[in-house]
């Protein structure tokens, strides 16, 4: 089957070049309006952010609430539309792609949901619901045509034989996060966003679903952008990290380098505050727990958005917001001070 | 579906409108089956005869006869026949135009939203009565005018509802997962927001039932919906009512009638509501549960404790 | 050594629980055994759907249809919380000795009051504080809980305040009676890391300063580890292991608490895989009769089909474990070695 979009056949690019290059995108949103006759003036949730991700590699992409890592994958997607910079998938800009091209996009770029039991139609069965992108997209005629290979892809996920004639209630919250992920495998995608996959699970069922990720991706030769709150499950599955504040790319480096010797004072605080499951460690621990709390988008101060809470911070940094440089080799962090 | 029938058994004012229902329909669909006169067969000779129960009373006419001789059973029977026409004739009709209105306001939004909701605000205010007053004087009074004068002017809820229900179902994960997928608009809306629809618009639907039997009543009353010799439970309890102190029967009747149809769609419609959510239902299970438990343990108690 | 004094603050004896939904009675706590002395620190760990929460619950009082209680009891200082009899005085001990903090706080504050005037109703409820002294000691409680420019504060409505900042306003609440028990219900789970991290180092200080007993309930066996002196583990309506903190998490009994913890990605170590635990819990609408870790445990033998019963771990000072086969190393061949701690 040939795709009726076809991508530019950069073969160097495609074999050592970025698969998606985010190029300094912002996104803002309407915010409320301050009076009945007034405009809704827009809110600023990301700031500039720019990184590039690697064929066949995860990269982990850290943030608090408001943080601006769910907008970061919507906007990738095409799902939110960015008010400056540039998306380039395989080399292609994809930052205005509409219409058909972009729905042919959706081939190669899916996504994977936060919460199991809100993210699959309550009403469909798991063939109907799996194999629906494929009838979409003319790949198959119909759900029963499809039958084999849906039966292939939940063996993949894990997921019993007989699953395809149930209904997403029948399934535990682990199960239907295979469903999920097994929708997303439908297209043979080569980029995935996976938003919060585990956090909505149980812990003894995370684990499950981090390993089949883990594993898809090297058997699959899959890439993912893997969104998370929580740094010890990034730490597992991600070659690379990133790291959000307050819609700024704050820090990104190789995972060993980020957690071992993190240069962004944010890095540091987020880490200590993580806590290990062992008394002993725990009990033991030094915690750098800075003062107030996240700026909600719309409100961010000045200079560097960190700059309230730090307590490095001196003035420069509450004038001027410090770029992303790079501090070590494929180290890269903001900070005026490090 | 049998546990469907239990659940229904053990909700008892649920159970006694949904009895009345079928009664109704099923004495509309069989009228000429069941009643025992032609309702428009005039007898000048046994005029206001009282019903049954009463001393001038006889069995040839149960509930009596009107003004002009004529059964006022088989004029219930047939009137069922027009509330029951008129309502689901209205009911789809505003259900339909509303919901696609509602349908498109909510997928669409932005400025579509915003023009369809205005129109909407402003056919609410205005005053619904006398827009039906002009066209049906303009028009003339009659069955097929009420219709669509009732239709016209009952629309704007449904626009409303699905709207309201559109936007939320839209905020989903699973609408945002099937056009992340790619697919068509056409194909969003009529596999994953429509199926959410039904049960929301099947209550409301029902509840609207009542009030275009009540509408239909209130014009057939004042002369502006069903015309002689047609029948229908308002327009006998309009010419009824010259006779209120000499014939009781005559308005009384056919206002039982009227009373009775909108408050077991009422009741049955209560219970619908409770059994399409999944959560009210659960909630409604648990406490027949918990009273049963506390009469059994009264019981037991009784039997045990007292010294 | 006087009775009274070696007695528990809160025993919970054989609890059982259940609930009535539309598919048949659920079996949410199922001979539940727990108690909490004085000044201590317990944690009941486990995930949705354990029965940890509902513990919680029927210490409170706040079993309602669909639930009830049908067997067990809880006593609070050697009365019990659950007789008819003694209804009033549970009502009056809940709330002013032993007191709730729930998992969210917007759900549990009255959004239309202003958050200084819900704590002094509740000191003037409890305590009989008239009103100027209940305006004053609410400042002191603002301040208590570290929230900075109390007066400020105090005439703000809960939305105004973020996530954490509410969730303190909660604590302030819970602690204005001086209770003896505090019962933190997941107090972390909706809020952020760092925050997170804050309002534990809060229940820790509170806990020192005040003497306080606290019951956290959670799935995080990371704020477990930070907090609690005691901890209790709970699968399908059970406690399948206690013991001390270290004790758990060095050298844990029960297969399903070794899984857990094996399972529990950790930040200070190099793990490439983790090992997870096959299969979900079983459905407490026909809970097995035997141990309910059956179907996921990987020692499970022909005895696991009985059910095992709490009992005394050997060697151990307090501890105690559900499994015919305890201390058995039973996910050794996914085992890794715990890599060593960085200083972060």
């Amino acid at each position: 089957m040939s795709a009726p979009m076809t991508l530019p056949p950069d073969e160097t690019a495609a074999a050592t070049g970025p698969i998606l290059s985010v190029q300094n995108i912002s996104v803002s949103y309407d915010g409320g309006r301050s009076g009945f006759w007034a405009h809704a003036s827009p809110v600023k949730a990301l700031d500039g952010i720019s990184f590039d991700i690697f064929p066949g590699e995860t990269l982990g992409l850290v943030g608090e609430s408001g943080s601006g890592k769910s907008t970061t994958g919507r906007a990738i997607l095409r799902r939110i539309g960015v008010t400056s910079g540039r998306i380039l998938f395989k080399g292609r800009d994809i930052t205005t792609v509409t219409g058909e091209e972009l729905r042919q996009l959706r081939r190669h770029m899916q996504i994977v949901f936060q919460d199991p039991y809100a993210s699959l139609n309550p009403r469909m069965s798991v063939l109907d619901t799996v194999a629906e992108p494929l009838i979409v997209h003319g790949l198959v005629a119909s759900a029963e045509e499809a039958r084999e290979e849906i039966s292939e892809l939940l063996r993949i996920v894990g997921l019993p034989r007989d699953a395809q004639d149930r209904f997403p209630h029948a399934f535990s919250g682990g199960q239907r996060q295979r469903i999920g992920i097994a929708r997303a495998l439908a297209l043979k995608p080569d980029f995935i966003v996976a938003d919060e996959p585990v956090s909505a699970l149980d812990v003894s069922v995370r684990a499950q679903v981090v390993n089949l990720l883990q594993d898809l991706q090297r058997d699959l030769g899959l890439t993912l952008l893997f969104i998370a709150h929580d740094l010890s499950v990034v730490r597992h599955i991600s070659h690379r990290v990133a790291i959000l504040y307050s819609g700024r790319l704050v820090e990104i480096a190789e995972r060993e380098a980020l957690y071992d010797t993190p240069i962004h004072p944010y890095t540091e605080a987020l880490l200590s505050a993580v806590p290990v499951p062992d008394p002993k460690i725990q009990k033991g621990r030094k915690r750098l727990v800075y003062r107030g709390e996240i700026v909600d988008a719309g409100h961010w101060p000045s200079g560097c958005h960190l700059h309230g809470r730090c307590p490095h911070a001196t003035e420069k940094c509450s004038i001027e917001p410090p770029p992303l440089v790079e501090k070590r080799p494929g180290h890269w962090a903001a900070c005026w001070h490090r | 579906m049998r546990a469907l029938a239990e659940e229904l058994w053990k909700d008892k004012p649920g159970l006694i409108g949904f009895v009345l229902i079928v009664t109704i329909v099923l004495a509309a669909i069989l009228a000429p089956l069941i009643a025992p006169y032609d309702p428009a067969t005039q007898a000048v000779v046994g005029r206001l005869k009282p019903p049954v129960w009463m001393a001038k009373g006889d069995w040839a006419h149960l509930l009596g006869t009107d003004q002009l001789g004529r059964d006022i059973l088989s004029r219930l029977i047939y009137g069922a026949r027009t509330s029951l026409i008129v309502g689901i004739l209205v009911v789809a009709l505003a259900g339909t135009f509303g919901g696609t209105i509602g349908l498109l306001a909510g997928f669409r939004g932005g400025r579509t939203d915003t023009i369809l909701m205005r129109l909407v605000d402003i056919q609410v205010a205005f005053p619904g009565l006398l827009l039906i007053l002009l066209i049906v004087a303009v028009i003339g009074p009659s069955m097929v005018t009420m219709i669509v004068v009732l239709a016209l002017t009952n629309w704007m809820i449904y626009a409303r509802v699905v709207r309201g229900i559109v936007l939320s179902v839209r905020q989903m994960p699973y609408v945002e997962a099937a056009e992340m997928i790619g697919c068509q608009q056409s194909r969003v809306i009529f596999r994953h927001i429509l199926p959410n629809l039904t049960s929301p618009l099947l209550t409301l639907g029902i509840l609207e039932f009542t009030n275009i039997v009540l509408a239909e009543a209130a014009l057939s009353f004042l002369g502006l919906g069903v015309q002689p010799p047609a029948t229908s439970w308002g327009l006998d309890v309009s010419t009824g009512k010259d006779y209120i102190f000499v014939a009781w029967w005559l308005v009384t009747f056919p206002g039982l009638c009227i009373s009775v149809t909108v408050l077991s769609i009422n009741l049955f419609a209560n219970w619908l509501r409770v059994t399409t959510d999944p959560q009210e239902r659960e909630k409604r299970f648990a406490r027949a549960r918990a009273a049963t438990r506390r009469r059994q343990e009264r019981r037991a108690g009784v039997g045990r404790e007292t010294p | 050594m006087s009775p009274a004094a070696d007695r528990p603050l809160l025993e919970i004896e054989r609890l059982e629980v259940e609930f009535d939904t539309r598919r048949g009675v659920v079996r949410g706590l199922r001979g539940v055994d727990l108690s909490i002395g004085r000044g201590e620190t317990l944690a009941i760990v486990g995930e949705s759907g354990s029965g940890k929460s509902v513990t919680a619950q029927a210490v409170m009082g706040l079993i309602d249809v669909p639930g009830r209680i049908v067997g067990g009891d809880v006593r609070w200082k050697g009365h019990s919380l659950l007789s008819r009899s003694r209804a009033r005085q549970a009502r009056d001990i809940r709330g002013k000795e032993i007191a709730l903090v729930f998992q969210d706080p917007m759900t549990s504050l009255n959004p239309l009051i202003r958050v200084g005037q819900q704590i002094s109703e509740v000191l003037r409820r409890h305590l009989g504080m008239t009103r100027a002294d209940a305006d004053l000691r609410v400042l002191d409680l603002l301040e208590a809980v570290g929230i900075p420019a109390p007066p400020r504060r105090a005439k703000q409505y809960p939305h105004e305040l973020s996530g954490g900042m509410r969730q303190r306003v909660m604590i302030a609440m819970a602690i204005a009676c001086e209770p003896e028990l505090l019962i933190a219900d997941e107090p972390t789970t909706a809020l952020d890391v760092t925050i997170q991290a804050q309002v534990l180092e809060l229940i820790a200080g509170l806990q020192e300063t005040l003497g306080l007993s606290v019951l956290l309930i959670t799935h995080d066996l990371g704020v477990v580890a930070g907090l609690c002196d005691r901890v209790a583990v709970m699968y399908a309506g059970q406690i399948v292991e206690t013991g001390s903190a270290e004790d758990v998490f060095e050298r844990p009994a029960h297969p399903y608490t070794q899984g857990l913890i094996r399972s529990t990605p950790r930040l200070d170590d190099h793990m490439e895989r983790l090992v997870s635990i096959d299969g979900a819990p079983p459905s407490l609408l026909a809970p097995p009769p035997g141990c309910a870790f059956y179907e996921r445990c990987p020692i499970a033998e022909a005895r696991c089909a009985t059910l095992p019963p709490l009992i005394p771990i050997p060697n151990r000072t307090a501890g105690s474990v559900a499994c015919w086969r305890a201390t058995t190393n039973a996910w050794d061949s996914a085992s890794v070695p715990p890599g060593e701690l960085r200083a972060v």
